[in-house]
């Protein structure tokens, strides 16, 4: 079994095919939603838990890539920009699945890339804006 | 047993100086007891890195030819208006000054991405920023229009001068209504839903020399990761505020004003800041060395988390409409552990001030120290304490006619 957290870039020509339909019915893949919405130039942006075996979650991922869609890794997405972070840790209460940790020996806060629904919630709430995102 | 501060200081000459920060002190005390560890350490170093609001840089761009008379007219650094009410090329730029297009809260929650305490961090990192300004004219000063790029080599001065830094204590801020809230607290969640504090603790200078016996007015201090200076008492210093057995306030209380050249400061210790829904500001870094001069004063820098409160404050309400009353008190050592309890309810915590970054400037200082670059100084007068009767007062509004 393989579970991951990916983003997917979809090109405004794929906008009306059931692409992710599709990952269920020939690759027997589960996904869960975690953000969908269609930016500028009607590309679509949708980021989702993918998981199932791991034979098929790769031809899954060849499946997009071959139509064109652009698969990157959540992790990649989300980043916690290491000279701006000071370490505050006023994100951590804000993070809504504890993603953000405030180690209590070193005091300095941890992103755990694994537990981020990429809410977006701590690009806000961080004043020096360290939270950054990119897809 | 008493020290001088002329004889740590030659000490510090010979490099023979023993110098621990004020979290190492702790153990050390524990260890060997208050006369020992007196007798052996020279000097306790404190830090702080947080959000200070009462924080701007003076900077004397050097006259134009032809000449400008700035003073009455209007100056922005990138885009952020400066103050110019001085003589014709000295301007005072705060970081909490937006720019004039700034959205602010009309769009609620304002961003405020940029404002004058990023300029400040970018200033100091060595950016060229674009200085606009306009003035009158005058038969002396007859130009009327400037636009230019200045840099921090070129000016002939850049002081940061801060008049309210290094509060002593700081409150925890909650909230109780039942919408989320945007406050320089940070966000605060509704019902209880965190609650933040802001301060170092055990390691916040005002907090090791509760008293102001060591810190006074010409204390030499890190400041922005370079060398300053306390210049007077900071705005609504409270000397008289309700303060523990130990004699740390638990309530807001002293402050500083400090001034340093901003020209030999770093970028990574001034750092523009933006709160959510309140503004823009400056976190700085701040670090004060505190000498043993007496087993009283060390007894002070071996102050705990656990040992010093702070008052829990509903910002819904009770801050803004100034009630009285606090939801309670809770100790640093509570506050640090991630959750403290109010009302009966659960509240997890989070910090506006970094403790990892105060450790990082209280080592640099005793580096500084030890390596004999940085010699302590004698305060040239004190600071007003609690005998002096200076309180806080709110501001008496009297109508206009």
């Amino acid at each position: 079994m393989i579970s991951k957290r990916i983003v997917l870039k979809f090109p405004h020509r794929l906008a009306d095919q059931p692409i992710v339909c599709n990952l269920v019915k020939y690759f027997d893949l589960e996904f869960n939603i975690l953000k969908a919405y269609i930016i500028p130039k009607e590309e679509g942006l949708l980021i989702l838990g993918l998981s199932g075996e791991e034979g098929n979650y790769n031809k899954g991922i060849n499946y997009l890539k071959e139509l064109g869609v652009i698969v990157q890794s959540l992790s990649q997405g989300i980043i916690q920009n290491s000279t701006r972070c000071t370490h505050c840790g006023v994100c951590i209460t804000v993070c809504p699945t504890q993603a953000l940790i405030l180690d209590s020996h070193t005091r300095k806060v941890h992103f755990y890339e694994n537990k981020c629904i990429a809410c977006e919630l701590c690009l806000p709430a961080c004043p020096l804006r360290a939270m950054e995102v990119h897809y | 047993m008493t020290k001088t501060i002329t004889e740590i200081n030659e000490k510090i000459s010979k490099g023979d100086v023993v110098v621990v920060t004020a979290e190492e002190i702790i153990n050390i005390v524990e260890e060997k007891g208050v006369e020992e560890a007196a007798q052996e350490i020279d000097v306790v170093t404190t830090g702080t890195f947080g959000p200070m609001c009462s924080s701007g840089t003076y900077i004397n761009i050097g006259h134009a030819k032809p000449r400008i008379k700035l003073g009455g007219g209007a100056c922005y650094l990138n885009d952020v208006p400066a103050y110019c009410g001085f003589a014709a090329v000295d301007i005072y730029l705060g970081c909490t000054q937006l720019p004039d297009n700034d959205p602010r809260n009309r769009v609620y929650p304002g961003k405020f991405e940029y404002g004058g305490g990023h300029v400040i961090e970018e200033f100091v990192a060595g950016k060229d920023i674009k200085l606009t300004a306009t003035a009158y004219g005058t038969d002396c000063y007859p130009r009327k229009k400037l636009e230019t790029w200045i840099n921090i080599k070129d000016v002939n001065e850049a002081v940061l001068f801060n008049p309210r830094n290094v509060y002593q204590n700081y409150n925890v801020a909650v909230n109780l209504s039942n919408k989320l809230i945007y406050t320089y607290m940070g966000a605060l969640k509704p019902g209880l839903g965190n609650a933040n504090y802001c301060s170092a603790g055990q390691l916040s200078p005002l907090l090791n020399d509760p008293l102001y016996i060591t810190i006074g007015l010409g204390t030499k201090i890190f400041l922005g990761g370079g060398v300053g200076y306390v210049a007077w008492q900071g705005t609504q210093h409270n000397p008289t505020a309700k303060r523990k057995d130990n004699d740390t306030p638990c309530v807001l209380a002293g402050t500083l004003a400090v001034i340093g050249d901003l020209k030999q400061m770093k970028p990574e210790w001034l750092r523009g800041t933006s709160f959510q829904g309140y503004g823009t500001t400056l976190t700085v870094g701040v670090g004060i060395p505190i000498p043993i001069l007496n087993e009283e004063i060390l007894r002070y820098t071996a102050i705990k988390d656990k040992d010093i409160y702070a008052p829990i404050v509903d910002y819904s309400e009770a801050y803004p409409q100034v009630k009285p009353g606090v939801l309670g008190e809770v100790s640093y050592e509570e506050l640090k552990s991630g959750k403290i309890v109010v009302q009966d309810k659960e509240v997890p915590t989070a910090s506006l001030s970094s403790y990892s970054k105060a450790v990082e400037i209280a080592e640099i200082l005793k580096d500084w120290i030890k390596q004999g670059q940085f010699l302590l100084t004698e305060p040239v007068a004190s600071l007003p304490g609690p005998e002096s009767g200076l309180t806080f007062k709110l501001l008496k509004e009297r109508p206009i006619e």
